[in-house]
């Protein structure tokens, strides 16, 4: 339960920094998301935290108190990893008391702690398994509770749910988020699954080769992208390319497209934006003519790709609502449309 | 009955393996059992009648057992040393040591298997002598067989502490734990097949040994290896050699069956 602040961190490996002058402050109970690419630096940041890497540069602090020195097992943290890394030779009731065991705690208190922590992540009854006889999701439930029975300042989480199946990941996720607001613990955690983390995070930090991209409300993010590289990783967009002018951006064939705010020669539009109507015809806001080279229905919506004169081998991207039933044909000539303030301006 | 596919598939792979056990093994293993039991080898067609003498003589005369439990002692010594130079070594080599290397570090130990062991062992005696001075000792026929067993202790324990994940060590470390802690919580119970595999394959062969403690030892090589040796090679006295063997055997099985269940309970962790 604390404010974690990270200034100008840097890490290198050789010639490769692994992380370039990074500063986030992370909040008093806030649940916030590192998300990038793999190789992106994005679990050096999470293992520099813990401790597990020591920044050639650059200060970690702890509710203002500077931990780059600290070992790994005086920073009081609590981390759940990727593979859960569960004693394999400790009962569940052992590996959730680790934490209290190693701090010489009385056996009676771990055994209630352990207890209240089991009920906490509803698996009371289970104190007498081993980790192998429990399932993937118990499994992730267990290095949870044992990660906070220590009240640590910050908890972190490696790709929590990346070894779950679909199902158990959405359920996990909605645990999750009631166990971190009811402790009110500051959680840091990294993924990969730009779903995840919309769902969890308070905030997002979007990271890419060392350095942050972006970091806003998973809201400000998606709508409001800060960069190509961040539209694209968060989310589909279409990307627009071409001159800065008055009104917008002047793409290569001289289609003038309006933009939200002044662009600086690259503009996206999310796909659920776009409106698609048959036959090539003048519509409102911005306009792109068209021919459907893909139809896919799925029910309640409908994705569409278009190839367009202008954007060439990438094909223009449009999720239709299925509110008629009717599905356009490929082939079909087409025009596709949105607003202008659907238009974001980014960096390239 | 028709026998299915999978028994007859199991029998064949298996058969040539036990087949082949049978003849070179268990034959002269049961030759040798029923010599035990005999007054003097049936060898060049001498008279020959069945006793028990040779296995009450072990419990009767104080020269056999004495000599057992300095062979045991020996076992123990000699097991130990392994353990407390071989498993820093292997946690080095599992841990810290990576690539290149560890591949040469690896080629190090190894090399004494592919030097004959005789060799291997004058050698010694030579070392011994000069700058050391304690050739003819019992100190000598630990440093010997020490040397001979080594390699068994560094990879029994690399290939279990290499199985260890290392996220195990940061889940112990994150929760609290020194890095001494994390070793004698984490590391060394999930490394303990390894050891026990390491007793297992150094104990027994070094409570049986002969050529180091006759070559190294001088008179500190009286136990029972030299003298188990001594009654094929010297006294020619297969019956009483023959059914020390087999009571060094019952020693051995005794001991296991005392530590089954410890170590049940240990081989079920990994």
């Amino acid at each position: 339960m604390s404010r974690v602040d990270i200034q100008h961190v840097t890490k290198r490996y050789g010639t490769f920094a692994a992380l370039d002058n990074v500063s986030i402050t992370f909040n008093d109970g806030e649940f916030f998301g590192l998300l990038g690419p793999s190789g992106s630096g994005k679990t050096t940041l999470l293992r520099s935290i813990a401790g597990f890497i020591i920044p050639d540069e650059g200060t970690i602090s702890f509710d203002g108190e500077q931990v780059e020195s600290v070992p790994v097992h005086r920073r009081a943290i609590g981390m759940v990893f990727q593979s859960y890394a569960l004693f394999p030779h400790l009962t569940i009731a052992e590996n959730i008391g680790f934490g209290l065991d190693v701090r010489g705690v009385a056996r009676e208190d771990i055994k209630k702690r352990a207890a209240e922590m089991l009920a906490m992540v509803r698996l009371s009854g289970l104190e007498g398994r081993y980790p192998r006889q429990l399932s993937g999701g118990q499994q992730q439930r267990v290095a949870l509770a044992r990660a906070l029975i220590t009240r640590p300042k910050v908890l972190l989480l490696d790709e929590p749910l990346g070894a779950l199946d679909r199902r158990l990941r959405q359920e996990m996720q909605v645990e999750l988020k009631d166990i971190q607001r009811e402790t009110g613990i500051t959680a840091i955690f990294v993924t990969h699954d730009q779903e995840e983390a919309l769902t969890l995070s308070d905030r997002i930090a979007i990271i890419d080769q060392g350095r942050l991209i972006q970091v806003d409300a998973p809201q400000t993010v998606y709508e409001r992208p800060a960069t190509v590289f961040a539209a694209n990783f968060l989310g589909d967009a279409n990307v627009f390319r071409g001159t800065p002018v008055a009104e917008g951006l002047k793409l290569a064939d001289g289609t003038v497209i309006a933009t939200l705010k002044p662009s600086t020669g690259a503009a996206i539009v999310r796909p659920e934006k776009l409106r698609v109507a048959g036959g090539h015809k003048k519509a409102q806001g911005n306009s792109i003519e068209g021919e459907i080279i893909q139809a896919i229905y799925s029910g309640a919506s409908v994705t569409y790709r278009i190839r367009t004169k202008v954007l060439g081998d990438t094909p223009l991207l449009a999720f239709i609502q299925n509110q008629t039933g009717e599905v356009l044909a490929t082939g079909a000539l087409v025009t596709a449309s949105w607003d202008p303030e659907q238009t974001i301006p980014v960096d390239a | 009955m028709a026998v299915s596919r999978q028994t007859r598939t199991v029998f064949a792979l298996t058969a040539p393996a036990y087949l082949w056990l049978a003849v070179t093994v268990m034959l002269p293993l049961a030759t040798m059992f029923y010599f035990s039991f005999l007054t003097a080898s049936p060898l060049g067609g001498k008279e020959v009648s069945f006793t028990l003498k040779h296995y009450t003589d072990f419990f009767t005369k104080q020269i056999y057992w004495y000599n057992a439990w300095r062979s045991i002692e020996l076992g123990l010594y000699v097991t130990a040393l392994c353990l407390i130079i071989g498993y820093p070594a292997a946690l080095g080599l599992a841990k810290y040591i990576k690539g290149r290397w560890r591949e040469a570090i690896f080629l190090l130990i190894i090399l004494p298997f592919w030097s004959n062991a005789l060799v291997r062992t004058f050698s010694w005696t030579m070392v011994l002598r000069e700058p050391f001075n304690i050739l003819f000792s019992y100190p000598a026929i630990v440093v010997g067989l020490v040397h001979a067993y080594l390699p068994y202790a560094i990879l029994t324990c690399y290939i279990s502490l290499q199985a260890v994940d290392d996220s195990l060590i940061e889940a112990g470390r994150s929760l609290g734990a020194t890095p001494a802690q994390a070793f004698r919580r984490i590391t060394l119970p999930l490394s303990m097949p390894g050891i026990l595999a390491a007793v297992f394959l150094i104990f027994v062969p070094v409570i049986g040994s002969f050529m180091e403690p006759r070559i190294l030892g001088g008179k500190d090589a009286i136990m029972l290896g030299p003298i188990i040796e001594g009654q094929f090679i010297t006294a020619f006295n297969w019956p009483l050699g023959a059914a020390l063997s087999f009571t060094m055997l019952g020693m051995v099985l005794i001991i296991l069956l005392i530590a089954a269940p410890f170590l049940k309970k240990q081989m079920a962790v990994g």
